[in-house]
């Protein structure tokens, strides 16, 4: 696989929610090879800001050669990029990260607010019987979207639209089940889901996030501790922008 | 047209070399550059045994900079033998080995243990301000920086190369105290040790509290403080802080700086070092300079 930094073309920009905003990109090279669970670096062209914001792939679509990025505006830099709009330049580096295993059996496919972008792609890929279980905080985004995809079940902590509570609220409630979980979204979150999997024997792929430099694994800032020794230092270190962000919910400690 | 450059007998086919710690030991850059391009790479820093390093958040951006606190995870120096710097011979580039340690004899174990091995020249990391032994606490006074030079030297096959920290009164002190203990090339500068505060978490920006700062912001200080060193001593040295383009890089080669280091600016441009490399050639030729030694010192 071949990863570059490259000036692509924003095509259409829109705002979800907000805060939330969705981008496709024109990005050949990129989306011949990219997968589910991966993610972009993206650069801002304020060069106060010097290092990249790396965002998850919301969708991809090979044919036409295009990226779909779904983030939510929380500083800087996600301000600058909400104002991009189509035929706007954008750099972006990638794709990067190892991606989700797609497996083939009864899965749950579980985001938690700005985590439940990546999801998308995973569910359009997955040929299984799909579950989405979707964790909001309050104004709900890209729901009609998964509905192609299987059945979803929607958490909102305040309680304006399906469950009030959390995603594993939301799972007790609808009484699901599964063989497999996929989830990306907050730690509190992840960590719930990794011990619920524990309890019952499920195999479990978390997405994790930390504060990343380089974004290709040289930096060693995005480290989690694994219960395998890594790679790199050969420590109990996962990287997780060259090892992840995608990991066994066993593999890690949260 | 001469770009080739020598450290202690060494001689470097350009000018240009990596920061140690921003490049690890190359591979995940050679995915962007030809790393025959540089000058040398010098490495991330290595201990005789791994450190784990740092709890995260790690690093956090800055007004055009960045603060990091790493913590020298590194995998120790066997697996580093082994691997790294079999890597590192395929390419047609000169070796620099950073060594970290919490005493003095992690240093002169690790320098023992690089005597037969195909290295170039060694880097004596005395200014990593993000680990509580070792690292700064050897590069802030002028005695332990002298006796420890001294020690290394006595052990080291290769020239050495002491890195000094901008986190002290007077850099030239520190200079001349490395000059006597008998340091064959200065590197300056490591990185100034600042805070963040995250206002909606109130709560430290990155684990550690404090972070080494680095990135373009800090270029003015690193240029100031190589000019300074280049007047008090007679070594070579390796200039760096914010260097992200040939300009940069030409501002701290006639401060005084016989080779540059691209750092941070890896970060955000996987390319930087070698778009310095040829930047620094266009220079020469846009301004007819025959010899890169007609620009080195020449800001007096």
């Amino acid at each position: 696989m071949e990863k570059s930094k490259l000036t692509a073309k924003v095509v259409s920009q829109e705002k979800l929610t907000a805060d939330i905003c969705s981008m496709w990109i024109q990005a050949d090279t990129i989306a011949a090879q990219a997968k589910p669970g991966q993610f972009i670096s993206v650069y801002t062209k304020d060069p106060s800001r010097l290092l990249p914001r790396p965002i998850s792939l919301c969708e991809v679509d090979r044919e036409q050669g295009r990226l779909r990025i779904v983030y939510r505006i929380v500083g800087a830099g996600t301000e600058e990029f909400s104002g991009y709009r189509a035929g706007d330049d954008i750099t972006v580096m990638g794709p990067l990260g190892n991606g989700f295993t797609l497996k083939d059996k009864k899965a749950f496919l579980i985001g938690g607010g700005i985590g439940i972008p990546p999801m998308l792609e995973l569910a359009k890929q997955l040929d299984c019987e799909k579950q989405m279980v979707l964790g909001y905080r309050d104004e709900l985004f890209l729901k009609e979207e998964f509905e192609p995809y299987g059945s979803v079940y929607v958490a909102t902590e305040d309680g304006s639209a399906g469950t009030k509570g959390n995603v594993m609220d939301a799972i007790r409630a609808n009484g699901l089940t599964a063989d497999v979980i996929y989830a990306c979204g907050p730690t509190q979150m992840l960590r719930a889901l990794k011990a619920y999997a524990e309890e019952n024997g499920i195999e479990c792929w978390l997405s994790l996030e930390e504060k990343m430099a380089c974004g290709i694994g040289a930096c060693l800032a995005c480290v989690c501790k694994s219960r395998d020794v890594d790679p790199h230092t050969h420590v109990h270190n996962k990287r997780i922008c060259k090892d992840g962000p995608v990991f066994l919910a066993q593999e890690v400690e949260l | 047209m001469n770009t080739k450059v020598n450290l202690a007998g060494v001689e470097l086919k350009n000018p240009v070399m990596t920061a140690s710690g921003t490049f690890g030991s190359g591979a995940e850059y050679s995915e962007f550059v030809d790393l025959s391009r540089l000058g040398a790479v010098v490495t991330k820093g290595v201990a005789n045994v791994p450190w784990p390093g740092n709890p995260t958040p790690r690093i956090a951006e800055v007004y055009g900079g960045m603060l990091n606190a790493i913590g020298l995870q590194n995998p120790g120096i066997d697996v580093f033998v082994k691997r790294d710097i079999p890597f590192l011979k395929q390419y047609d580039t000169k070796i620099i080995v950073n060594v970290c340690g919490k005493t003095t004899e992690d240093y002169i174990e690790v320098v023992e243990r690089l005597g037969d091995e195909p290295v170039d020249l060694l880097e004596i990391n005395i200014s990593c301000p993000n680990v509580k032994e070792g690292g700064i606490a050897f590069g802030q006074d002028p005695k332990a920086v002298e006796a420890i030079t001294r020690e290394v030297k006595k052990h080291a096959k290769q020239p050495v190369i002491m890195k000094l920290s901008p986190n002290v009164t007077d850099i030239t002190v520190m200079a001349k105290a490395a000059e006597a203990g008998g340091a064959d090339v200065l590197s300056l500068i490591n990185t100034l040790t600042g805070m963040k505060i995250d206002i909606n978490r109130r709560t430290f920006a990155i684990a550690n509290k404090t972070g080494g700062m680095s990135g373009p912001a800090v270029k003015p200080i690193a240029v100031r403080m190589v000019y300074q060193v280049a007047n008090a001593v007679k070594v070579p040295i390796i200039g760096m802080g914010g260097i992200a383009a040939a300009e940069d890089a030409l501002e701290f080669i006639m401060a005084g700086a016989t080779a540059v280091s691209v750092g941070t600016a890896n970060f955000y441009n996987p390319y930087a070092t070698v778009e310095i490399a040829e930047g620094i050639e266009n220079y020469m030729k846009s301004h007819q300079i025959e010899d890169i030694y007609e620009l080195i010192g020449c800001v007096k």
